[in-house]
């Protein structure tokens, strides 16, 4: 059963190779394979919050010997929000992405990039994660330089570059950390770490994990390859990359801190609050000078990964369920802008704010399907974004983090610029003479309608939805219950 | 560019890289070599060959293209996982048999040469995928 997430991918990327010439095939398969996947992880959610966290040891190999694969409920909500952003992908992109680029492979690819996603969510194994992580790039790599338009290209070597660095510091902190500790099944490290009085150096390989994992997520000071490849792609591949990659990065240092953090506390807290209010800052503000709509949104990502980590730095229960829901939130809102932004595209022939205009009397749909994920990144009540942040800042005033707190309420006025920005611009100002009047896909507005209806739902049952993360983030902020179901004690 | 030397040296070496990333293969499990290794040695062969003579002309020399080699490869790697979970074990155990025991031919076969065999095609595949388009530019 816990297999499945990983299992299914393959399985579906293999028939997608073997029919690779029958386009038509290829769409309804892929759309009927991530609903199948959806369901499985839903159902592993379900089965999660019923009996506890999950775990199999693959090959029959015991911990910490074999691989171990864990699913808590963390790890389960990030696999069934992926798997729905990839049913809600599968239904767009036949609409948007051109005959050449579908046939050329992308449907296998887009599988390839889910089982990464998936098998980074619930491995428990360092460098099987190393490994996930690979298998997701990998895919990543192919899916940004697909149909090889220069400007792809020149995007391309960016993001391969800087992510093969971010891959040399992963490895070499992993043989560090084999080296001093022996092991590297997680929940057996973390026994070891909480056991042995003192591992010499192992701040160091710690470091360098932060390193791996804040470039993977764009932090600061690493943030820089992320807009300046994240445009250049088919918007769908810009939107699915949007939703999943840069929150796997989130995940894994959500799940080494709650595991490998146990000294210096009070200096690793304190960094990372730096770090992430840099971050938001610094997004956001460049965000502000942009004009082109992939380019704001893309140093969105970036201003919205810093409140992700500002849960962390809190390390409460409070604020860690804060930047879950906030994750899940962030991961529908931001995809579902991308995807809106597409439509634009399509209407109007341009991403660039200054050749756009009266989208709102031209098409009222078109700005209905904006506005939802776009007030939802602002805040606004009664939309997911508002309960994230509010979440995240009574968690950061419970733990008497003023100073963060703060900086996040005055990021989240810039984010509502920035969107007021791209609305007053593409929707609002007047139609400017000789544009283009494209048409709009059906399938493609279908897919930002969902998505968009499930960002609603995502608010209006904010209630449920966070006693669900509140136990999850109970699980992180105490992992003696994630070290015992894994190590069987 | 055609050089009569690359293209003999190809011709030759081709069999015999394909053997040698079988025997690769074949002793990996105890001992070094493997799946990983032994696709690589294969996907050299391949493209040295395709160096002498061109793209075109080795595609057609293969009896299925890299993409399909890729997808065979991920099957065989997903069938030496299944083949657990049929025989009641949990995903991905191994489970072996030996053929023609007590003779002097002696061979242990298990799943994991399988999985190895699906990672040497899926390793070949990809390579020989990558490089034949960066070639043909």
């Amino acid at each position: 059963m816990l297999v499945l997430p990983i299992l299914l991918p393959l399985f579906f990327m293999v028939v997608l190779i073997f029919t690779r010439r029958w386009l038509a095939f290829q769409q309804i398969f892929s759309l009927l394979a991530t609903v199948i996947l959806t369901f499985f992880s839903a159902m592993l959610l379900i089965d999660v919050q019923q009996n506890g966290i999950a775990t199999m040891q693959v090959g029959s190999w015991i911990a910490p010997y074999g691989i171990t694969l864990v699913a808590d409920l963390l790890s389960a909500i990030m696999l069934v929000t992926v798997a729905f952003i990839g049913v809600v992908i599968m239904i767009y992109s036949p609409g948007f992405i051109d005959k050449g680029r579908q046939s050329a492979g992308y449907y296998p690819l887009a599988f390839g990039l889910l089982m990464g996603v998936n098998g980074a969510f619930i491995t428990g194994d360092i460098f099987n994660l190393y490994v996930w992580y690979e298998v997701m790039l990998t895919s990543s790599f192919v899916l940004i330089a697909l149909g090889g338009s220069a400007e792809q290209l020149r995007g391309s070597i960016k993001y391969v570059t800087i992510n093969f660095v971010a891959s040399i510091f992963f490895v070499a902190a992993i043989g560090i950390l084999y080296g001093l500790t022996g092991t590297l099944n997680m929940a057996d490290l973390a026994y070891k770490l909480r056991t042995i009085d003192h591992i010499p150096y192992i701040n160091s390989a710690l470091m360098l994990f932060f390193i791996a994992f804040s470039i993977k997520s764009a932090l600061f000071p690493f943030f820089f390859w992320l807009p300046a490849s994240y445009h250049t792609p088919p918007i769908p591949i810009t939107a699915l990359f949007a939703g999943t990659l840069t929150k796997v990065g989130i995940y894994t240092m959500f799940r080494f801190y709650s595991l490998f953090i146990v000294e210096n506390l009070v200096f690793w807290k304190t960094f990372i609050i730096v770090i992430a209010g840099l971050t938001m800052t610094i997004g956001v503000l460049m965000a502000a000078s942009q004009y082109d709509i992939r380019k704001i949104l893309s140093f969105h990502i970036i201003s919205q990964v810093g409140y992700m980590v500002m849960g962390l730095g809190i390390f409460t229960v409070g604020g860690i369920a804060g930047a879950i829901y906030f994750t899940i939130h962030n991961m529908l809102s931001k995809t579902n802008t991308f995807l809106a932004g597409g439509l634009v595209y399509q209407r109007s022939g341009s991403y660039d704010l200054k050749h756009l205009g009266g989208l709102y009397k031209a098409s009222p749909l078109l700005a209905l399907l904006f506005f939802i994920p776009a007030m939802s990144l602002a805040g606004i009540p009664p939309l997911p974004g508002f309960f994230g942040k509010f979440f995240l800042i009574k968690g950061g005033f419970e733990a008497g983090d003023y100073v963060i707190t703060g900086v996040a309420i005055l990021v989240g006025l810039f984010t509502l610029f920035s969107m007021v920005k791209i609305w007053n611009e593409a929707y609002w100002k007047k139609e400017p003479e000789n544009i283009k009047h494209g048409r709009v896909s059906r399938r493609a507005i279908a897919a930002t309608s969902l998505l968009a209806l499930a960002v609603i739902l995502l608010g209006l049952f904010a209630g449920p939805v966070s006693q669900i993360t509140l136990e999850a983030a109970n699980q992180v902020v105490f992992p003696e219950m994630y070290i015992n179901a894994v190590l069987g004690r | 560019m055609e050089s009569v030397i690359l293209q003999i040296a190809a011709r030759h070496m081709r069999p015999l890289l394909v053997i040698l990333s079988l025997v690769v293969l074949y002793r990996g499990h105890n001992e070094p070599g493997g799946g990983f290794i032994g696709g690589l040695m294969l996907g050299a062969a391949y493209i040295l060959f395709a160096m002498g003579f061109g793209v075109q002309k080795t595609q057609k020399s293969i009896p299925v293209s890299p993409v399909i080699l890729t997808g065979i490869g991920l099957l065989l790697a997903l069938a030496s996982g299944l083949i657990a979970v049929l025989m009641g074990h949990v995903f991905m155990t191994g489970e072996w048999t030996t053929l023609f025991s007590g003779t002097s031919f002696e061979l242990k076969l298990g799943t994991p040469l399988l999985f190895d065999l699906g990672v040497y095609f899926t390793v070949a595949g990809m390579l020989m995928l990558v490089m034949f388009s960066i070639m043909e530019e």
